[in-house]
């Protein structure tokens, strides 16, 4: 009987003290937010576009981090941001919207057109458009994350999107696909030989 | 082990010997140097139009400052730097601006780059040049690199890394050895062999200008041994310069064997103390010694650490041709608008070696080399090896150009379709630097770009070895290519969202705060309406402790207003009469006494 009690009483006793180191580590280990969507928001291109249907990347990656929403809802993050949550979280790789990946761009207001009415400046996530109430605005190239959200506030339609032209210093090499090389143009010129047809090996290249 | 050591044997201008490393793998390749380096360099011809890039080397393009429709001299600046890391673009002949505009680029992209477009005139008359600074070796480090950054001279072994900047490692790292590349070790080019042959003095005016902006101990100019009679006149021009005496008896009928003229024993006999601390080794040809951290490992048995530079180690590595380009810079004043360039390949008719003015086109040189002949695989600028393929021949020149190559379909077969990896392990063995190449083949194939950089794909040097003994043809350096471009384009793209996350947080704190700024304004606005009915119950709460707080605000309010003058009247009588008879302290303490009972009066005061 007094085994039985002391037993009791031993575990009761170490329940208590791991109770007490339980509680007492979850206040002094205490972690702000999600850290989790602290990943993904990491991810995410930080755009503010709202394609995805949330106010903000921030808002989206705390719902993907919370399971509610699908991963591939963010067109400008494109295929890359979708395979880095899904390795991320885990989740099977989804399929992307229909719509194609659009190349970056950038917005620019029509000088002869702008009013000056200030209302893609509240629009704006990043505060790339600068100007004031009655006078001309301008964008930021450097700053503007090509969202497109100071497009429909726009009272005159204004602004249009411009893609970035690509220089030496972003211009990436292609993935490799085997072609038969096309002779050099000016070879052509001066021989004509026959060239026969570039093989696309593209699908054999996936298979 | 890759750091096996090999005693070879060596001979150097001074008679010492020399031990030597070896770097890992390498490959034996054709060397096909005989069909370019037997003939006598020749002057291109000067072409009706130049086209020059604003961007030659690596870093900020420059900034053009010439107008369309104006003349401009030889040698004279048509780009200013933009930023350090940056170079000059100086006109290479004389003639008319026709237009700043953007060309295509001898680049393997085939985008087009802003280029500045000269008519030459023909006159090839030259602008005024920078004073040459004759006495260099008392001359100051930072002005030689001045006229070294203003004479627009970059690397010309093929990165083009703007001299200046390498040539001023800065004070932790102090240089103990400055290393001379002369190995060309790709197939086909021969252009810093006959530079060499021809222009050995000028090449050791250059090492001797570079040792005393460095303050080196020593300088190793590598040439590998398939180079006899490059090697015989550096070293010819080596002792001729410490000594003044001439060494070796040329061979009859060699193309540099008449090169110590009269003219270059005057010089010699100057005596250049810097010579003395040259010394020109011979290597063992093996593709790739020509590589920056191959040729040091050979030369001193160093390895430059991963991701870093040779300066890290105390040592600085130039090309011969940029060696060259510093002595015409700084003992004649010229600015680098011209270089050797091999036109060579079983695809031209007469492949030679010529003095190149930067902005020609690929075109021209063609035709000065007898045009193509037969049928062509592909045109390559720079080597068989590290060259990128090019699609059209209107390409201009650059100071990085080193060679153009028109192959025929039997020297460039095409080897199909690329056949599964069969985990040979022989690119492995031939990498020069190290790697697993297979591995990083299959990542980057992946698209798992991170796992690739865990293999070091940064120290890929793009080499080609490991794609060249492949069994199954896999084009394993377009892999990389992709790969390291890939890397970059997404590390730029998170910054761009992390900058972008700055400034949409940044905006959000600034609403919030302009949010709660005009909520507090909005209270205060309140705050001072409200006391008209609020004020007065605290005031009479204070002086009768009977306020009607349904009474008439109105009667509250001049009640109040009533008191509040009936106390100032006696705090004000108060205060002369303890100032009139009492001493100052007495009357300090009771102004002090008073004062809690003006407080309120003044804050009242504030409200109306």
């Amino acid at each position: 009987m007094i085994t039985a009690i002391a037993s009791i009483g031993a575990i009761a006793a170490l329940a208590a003290m791991f109770g007490l180191l339980l509680g007492y580590s979850a206040i002094r280990f205490h972690v702000e937010g999600d850290p989790v969507a602290d990943q993904v928001e990491v991810m995410l291109p930080q755009s503010q576009c709202g394609q995805c249907g949330y106010p903000g990347c921030r808002p989206y990656a705390e719902a993907v981090a919370s399971g509610e929403a699908e991963i591939s809802l963010c067109l400008p993050g494109g295929e890359g941001a979708m395979l880095a949550m899904a390795e991320l979280l885990g989740r099977e790789p989804a399929k992307m919207g229909e719509i194609a990946e659009k190349p970056k761009c950038v917005a620019v207001i029509d000088e002869q057109t702008c009013i000056g009415c200030t209302k893609c400046l509240q629009a704006c996530p990043v505060d790339a458009i600068v100007g004031a109430a009655k006078q001309l605005h301008g964008i930021l190239r450097s700053e503007c994350t090509g969202c497109e959200l100071c497009r429909a506030p726009c009272p005159v339609n204004s602004i249009r999107m411009e893609p970035i032209p690509e220089t030496l210093a972003t211009w990436k090499w292609p993935f490799p696909t085997y072609q038969r090389l096309p002779l050099p143009a000016a070879a052509r010129i001066e021989h004509a030989p026959s060239v026969s047809a570039p093989v696309e090996l593209e699908q054999r290249e996936a298979a | 082990m890759f750091s096996l050591l090999k005693k070879r044997h060596l001979s150097n201008a001074t008679g010492r010997k020399r031990k030597l490393w070896q770097f890992h793998g390498g490959v034996h390749l054709p060397e096909e140097k005989h069909l370019s380096n037997g003939k006598p360099l020749r002057d291109a011809p000067l072409p009706a139009q130049l086209v020059i890039p604003l961007q030659q080397h690596i870093g900020a393009p420059a900034r053009a400052c010439v107008r369309v429709g104006e003349r401009v001299l030889k040698g004279q600046l048509i780009g200013e730097p933009e930023g350090y890391i940056s170079a000059p673009v100086h006109a290479s002949s004389s003639g008319l601006v026709s237009a700043i505009e953007p060309r295509a680029a001898a680049h393997p992209s085939g985008l087009q780059v802003p280029c500045v477009v000269i008519e030459t005139d023909g006159a090839d008359q030259w602008a005024e040049l920078p004073e040459p600074i004759m006495d260099y070796q008392a001359a100051d480090a930072a002005t030689l690199r001045q006229r070294i950054r203003d004479c627009g001279v970059v690397g010309m072994g093929g990165a083009s890394f703007p001299s200046n900047v390498k040539l001023n490692p800065g004070a932790d790292q102090p240089i103990d050895t400055l290393i001379i590349n002369g190995v060309e070790c790709e197939p086909y080019i021969s252009c810093d062999d006959l530079l060499m042959r021809g222009q050995a003095a000028d090449i050791i005016d250059g090492i001797s200008i570079m040792l005393r902006v460095l303050g080196a101990k020593q300088c190793l100019v590598g040439i590998e041994d398939n180079k006899p009679e490059a090697i015989l006149a550096m070293q010819q021009a080596v002792v001729l310069a410490a000594t003044g005496k001439v060494i070796g008896r040329p061979r009859a009928g060699e193309t540099g064997s008449n090169q110590i003229s009269a003219k270059q024993i005057v010089k010699g006999q100057a005596r250049n103390a810097f010579a003395e601390r040259i010394q020109v080794v011979k290597i063992p040809t093996l593709y790739p010694s020509g590589g920056e951290k191959q040729l040091i490992k050979i030369l001193t048995g160093k390895e430059v650490p991963s991701h870093g530079i040779p300066a890290q180690v105390g040592i600085v590595c130039q090309n011969v041709g940029t060696a060259k380009a510093v002595a015409d810079a700084v003992l004649r004043g010229q600015p680098l608008i011209e270089r050797l360039v091999t036109v060579s390949g079983r695809g031209v008719a007469h492949p030679c070696n010529s003095r190149v003015r930067v902005g020609s086109l690929a075109s021209g040189l063609i035709a000065a080399s007898g045009g193509y002949r037969g049928a062509l695989a592909k045109l390559v600028i720079g080597g068989p090896m590290m060259g990128f393929r090019v699609d059209s021949d209107a390409l201009p020149v650059t100071k990085a150009t080193n060679c153009i190559l028109a192959l025929t379909p039997e020297e460039s077969p095409d080897s199909g379709e690329p056949l599964a990896c069969i985990r040979c392990g022989r690119c492995a063995e031939v990498c020069p630097a190290n790697l697993l190449p297979q591995q990083m083949y299959w990542h980057a194939r992946a698209k798992n770009l991170d796992k690739t950089q865990d293999y070091n794909l940064f120290d890929c040097i793009e080499c080609g070895c490991c794609a060249h003994v492949c069994p199954s043809h896999i084009p394993l350096v377009q892999y990389y290519r992709y790969a390291k471009t890939e890397s970059w384009a997404r590390e730029r793209e998170k910054r761009a969202s992390e900058h972008a996350r700055e400034r949409h947080e940044a905006r959000e704190a600034r609403i919030e705060r302009l949010e709660r700024e005009r909520q507090s304004m909005l209270r205060r606005k309140k705050e001072a309406i409200a006391p008209k009915s609020k004020a007065p119950k605290a005031a009479a709460s204070t002086s009768t402790g009977a306020a009607n707080d349904q009474g008439d605000p109105k009667k509250t309010a001049i009640e109040a207003a009533r008191k509040r003058a009936a106390e100032k009247k006696a705090a004000a009588a108060k205060v002369v009469a303890s100032t009139s008879e009492a001493a100052p302290k007495s009357a300090a303490s009771q102004a002090s006494g008073s004062a809690p009972a003006s407080a309120p009066v003044f804050a009242d005061e504030d409200q109306h």
